[in-house]
């Protein structure tokens, strides 16, 4: 249905009797099954402050419109969401709201927080068509419960995003990355932590074992880049590096963040959070047929056969897999989300049932099989 | 303040449920003689006093369960202590209530370089964080005032921020895993070593929620790096909205300090009169500092300074030594001892969005002058969290009474320009009956809802954050309910 105003949001939701598919630009692959409640007619940045940090979008907001307005003040999202249009084929405008439900965030994660760490404040329409705010546009904020942190990474299953306030950093002078050839995944990643338990402030730490090659990204003024640069290099010395500067430094970045190389390969796609010192053990059993590591080992990118079931393979670890591309029957068979713990799992259930007590936000795509 | 009727079945059934306590827990752990209760009657917000019925001492997860389990049973209130530093009475007893002091949990039970963290035992105090690993060159960012007393899981519990939390954040983004016990004893992991757990962001929820959804016992922390070096510049400037726009100025910039501290005239006069720290005499003060290598901190200090000339400062001073930054942070630091030493006061901590700071200002001075209660204003300027300090005379009669009405002034103030009631003290039963100013009913009951769920009978820190009113009439249903 076609939504352009909040209230449209609440009287569809307080008339709905049948699940409801909410979404945003439907580019992330994790519409639910049920009538389509996109608020991608939502949109526009009601204010935005440089001076504070902070901006205030309703949740259809393109994200494209977003980040044209952040770098004329020379400014960005810092927590770096990723696009997934490349990786599941599809097709649409990513939304503001979309990236904080879905709490997108890519490479500099490690460093600056996720996506839910830039969330201040949010207005959302709950299960019953009520509109409840919570947090604020200011970046300290613990008057009452911090439900902007439940509603980031809640797919859409405990409200519909209608407004959010995000605070936002200013964009580096410049950047650039150490390229660490030559080394396994257990060398790598030893490295990457090294590099990461240093003060140089390294905003990126990637492996990809196809190149061959490790990253290190360092950001800030010319000067303290090439300064930190040359420290690094000597930290990590006795190995085979060299350095990409600016754009080509930006560049390998996309690609690491959107899994370029996934992209018009078949296969399915999983992306395993866990410690970074686990990541090589992890990747060495899980009968991938590609694989990279993020996060400094932390985050691992798998493509594996149709069908295959990594969480099987891997079993018991400190960490969790998420299956990102597959065919629905797959899907549905294996379960988009590690199924979570039975206390924890009970909490989450407690919660749904609160805030969307008809059961008609996303059914299935957030609960276990 | 109000405080809830105790409950005269619970009171009565004191000697079981002491005897009960005593079943699970080492004879000292278990704190019943009301000589020795009064020790647990406050937290560091004095003015409201009750002491619990009974406190007791766990060592370990397994007592904590054990304790709440009995509790659970027995319907008896619990409120979970960790240093008892709160600001907003978030540990205040009610007289039917135990107190769970994690006073006694303070191990670390994991140091982890390589994935950079560290899992205590959430009675650790702050600093004693940083202090396990600091010799290995890392700390634990979160830096609340009282961080040499609080404990960590007053911290979790509160969201506590800092001084420097522009640059690192609060403890919610600092926090990557939690053991934590529910009402009826069940113990709950949750997150860990890897990044965003799956599923509802249950720690994000958890964080800051005041003690009322579980109690917390283990905690998994970042551990950071410790910078190169940091130095402070110090700037005075005679007009408060002249140091607002160049604070403005400095973030538009590019530069991101990792501290920007503000003190208005009133508080730098207290301060030169206790401390002399060599404060110029302003309108308004800005300590300014930056992190990094010697030739870091110099480049960006250069760009500060270049804005800041730009707004005409009578004073610039940076800082050439550690001798020197430990002056320029003295001021700071002893701002609230300082004011202190002339009478008592009520320390605010609402959040306002940094472009209203001059108006604000204005109006706290207006409203000084119309109260007739001396104010003067420590503030994080960088993220817009303000400290005024109200100095009242707990000894006129009146005068609480008359300090608590103006405060509650500045606090509407506040969200009436686009801020919050509290940036990092949290609400506990100090700003609980403001609520109904930031949140429209309906915003309360999405809270309370979770409350519902992590605690159905609502046993766990009574009487805070929620306005009586509504959370009164919620439990009488939950219990009868049970």
């Amino acid at each position: 249905m076609k939504i352009s105003s909040e209230t449209e949001v609440c009287e569809a939701i307080a008339g709905a009797k049948a699940p409801l598919s909410v979404c945003g630009g439907g580019t992330r692959g994790l519409a639910g099954a049920g009538k389509v409640l996109s608020v991608a007619g939502l949109t526009g940045i009601t204010l935005y402050e440089p001076g504070a940090l902070t901006m205030v979008a309703q949740g259809g907001t393109p994200v494209a419109a977003i980040e044209q307005a952040l770098a004329r003040e020379n400014q960005r999202l810092a927590f770096e969401p990723m696009d997934h249009r490349g990786l599941l084929a599809t097709k649409g405008e990513p939304t503001i709201g979309g990236i904080f439900a879905a709490n997108v965030g890519g490479p500099r994660r490690l460093a600056v927080g996720a996506a839910r760490d830039f969330l201040l404040g949010v207005r959302f329409v709950d299960g019953q068509g009520a509109v409840i705010k919570n947090g604020g546009r200011v970046m300290k904020n613990v008057t009452g419960y911090d439900l902007v942190k439940l509603m980031a990474g809640s797919f859409g299953t405990l409200g519909v995003l209608t407004e959010v306030s995000l605070k936002v950093l200013p964009r580096p002078e410049t950047e650039a990355t150490l390229v660490l050839s030559g080394l396994d995944d257990m060398r790598a990643v030893a490295a990457l932590c090294r590099a990461m338990g240093s003060p140089f402030e390294v905003t990126g730490a990637a492996h990809d074992p196809a190149a061959g090659e490790s990253y290190l990204r360092l950001e800030g003024f010319e000067a303290s880049v090439s300064y930190r640069m040359g420290r690094l290099k000597d930290l990590l010395g006795g190995t085979d590096v060299h350095v990409l500067q600016s754009d080509a430094s930006a560049r390998k970045w996309v690609a690491l963040r959107d899994a370029e190389a996934f992209h018009g390969v078949s296969g399915d796609v999983w992306r395993v959070s866990c410690k970074p010192s686990a990541g090589p053990e992890l990747a060495a059993r899980s009968g991938a047929e590609a694989h990279y590591f993020d996060w400094s080992g932390g985050l691992i990118w798998l493509r594996v056969p149709p069908g295959h079931d990594l969480r099987g393979r891997l079993g018991v670890f400190g960490g969790h897999a998420t299956l990102v591309r597959a065919d629905e029957a797959t899907k549905a068979r294996l379960g988009r989300f590690q199924p979570e713990l039975p206390g924890v799992a009970r909490l989450s259930a407690g919660l749904r049932a609160r805030f969307d007590p008809k059961g008609i936000f996303n059914p299935g795509v957030m609960e276990a099989v | 303040m109000e405080m809830p009727v105790p409950d005269a079945s619970v009171l009565a059934r004191k000697a079981r449920i002491v005897a009960r306590l005593r079943d699970v827990l080492p004879s000292d752990a278990v704190i019943d003689d009301p000589r020795e209760t009064r020790a647990y009657e406050c937290d560091a917000l004095t003015a409201y006093r009750c002491p619990p019925m009974v406190a007791v001492l766990p060592s370990t997860t397994a007592e904590v369960a054990a304790i709440l389990r009995i509790c659970h049973a027995e319907g008896v209130p619990v409120v979970p202590r960790g240093s008892g530093t709160s600001l907003a009475g978030g540990a205040l007893p009610t007289a039917d209530c135990v107190i769970l002091g994690v006073a006694r949990m303070n191990e670390v039970i994991e140091t982890d370089y390589v994935n950079r963290l560290i899992r205590v035992q959430t009675g650790r105090t702050n600093l004693s964080v940083t202090g396990a690993v600091e010799a290995d060159g890392f700390f634990y960012a979160p830096d609340p005032s009282s961080q040499l007393a609080c404990a960590i899981a007053g911290n979790i519990a509160m969201n506590s921020g800092g001084a420097h939390c522009l640059k690192y954040g609060v403890t919610t983004n600092n926090l990557l895993g939690v053991t934590m016990v529910m009402m009826d004893g069940e113990i709950v992991e949750i997150g860990g070593g890897h990044l965003d757990a799956g599923g509802l962001d249950l720690l994000g929820l958890i964080c800051g929620s005041e003690g009322q959804l579980g109690v917390v016992t283990e905690a998994t922390l970042r551990i950071l790096p410790k910078p190169e070096g940091a130095r402070p510049v110090l700037m005075g400037f005679d007009d408060n909205e002249v140091a607002g726009a160049c604070v403005s100025d400095i973030i538009k910039a590019g530069v991101l300090p990792v501290a920007i501290e503000f003190m208005d005239r009133p508080c730098i006069e207290a301060t030169e009169a206790f401390a002399k720290a060599g404060y110029p005499m302003c309108e308004a003060l800005l300590i300014v500092e930056v992190e990094g290598s010697v030739a870091e901190i110099d480049h960006q200090l250069s760009l500060i300074k270049e804005i800041a000339q730009r707004h005409n400062p009578i004073e610039l001073r940076e800082s050439k030594s550690a001798e020197e930054s430990a002056k320029i942070w003295l001021g700071r630091k002893s701002a609230f001892g300082a004011m202190g030493q002339i009478n008592d006061y009520m320390c605010l901590d609402g959040t306002i969005p940094v472009s209203s700071l001059p108006m604000v200002l204005r109006r706290i001075k207006e409203m000084s002058a119309e109260y007739g209660l001396k104010v003067g204003n420590v503030f994080h300027a960088g993220d817009g969290n303000m400290h005024p300090l109200i100095l009242f005379d707990a000894n006129k009669p009146g005068d609480l009474e008359l300090c608590e009405a103006f405060g509650a002034e500045i606090l509407k103030l506040c969200v009436e320009v686009g801020g919050c009631l509290t940036g990092e003290h949290g609400v506990g039963i100090e700003k609980r009956d403001l609520m109904h100013v930031q949140y429209a009913p309906e915003d309360l009951e999405a809270q309370m809802a979770v409350k519902d769920v992590f605690d159905p009978a609502w046993l766990l820190n009574p009487a805070k954050v929620f306005p009586l009113d509504a959370s009164e009439r919620r439990r009488a249903v939950m219990l009868a309910a049970e």
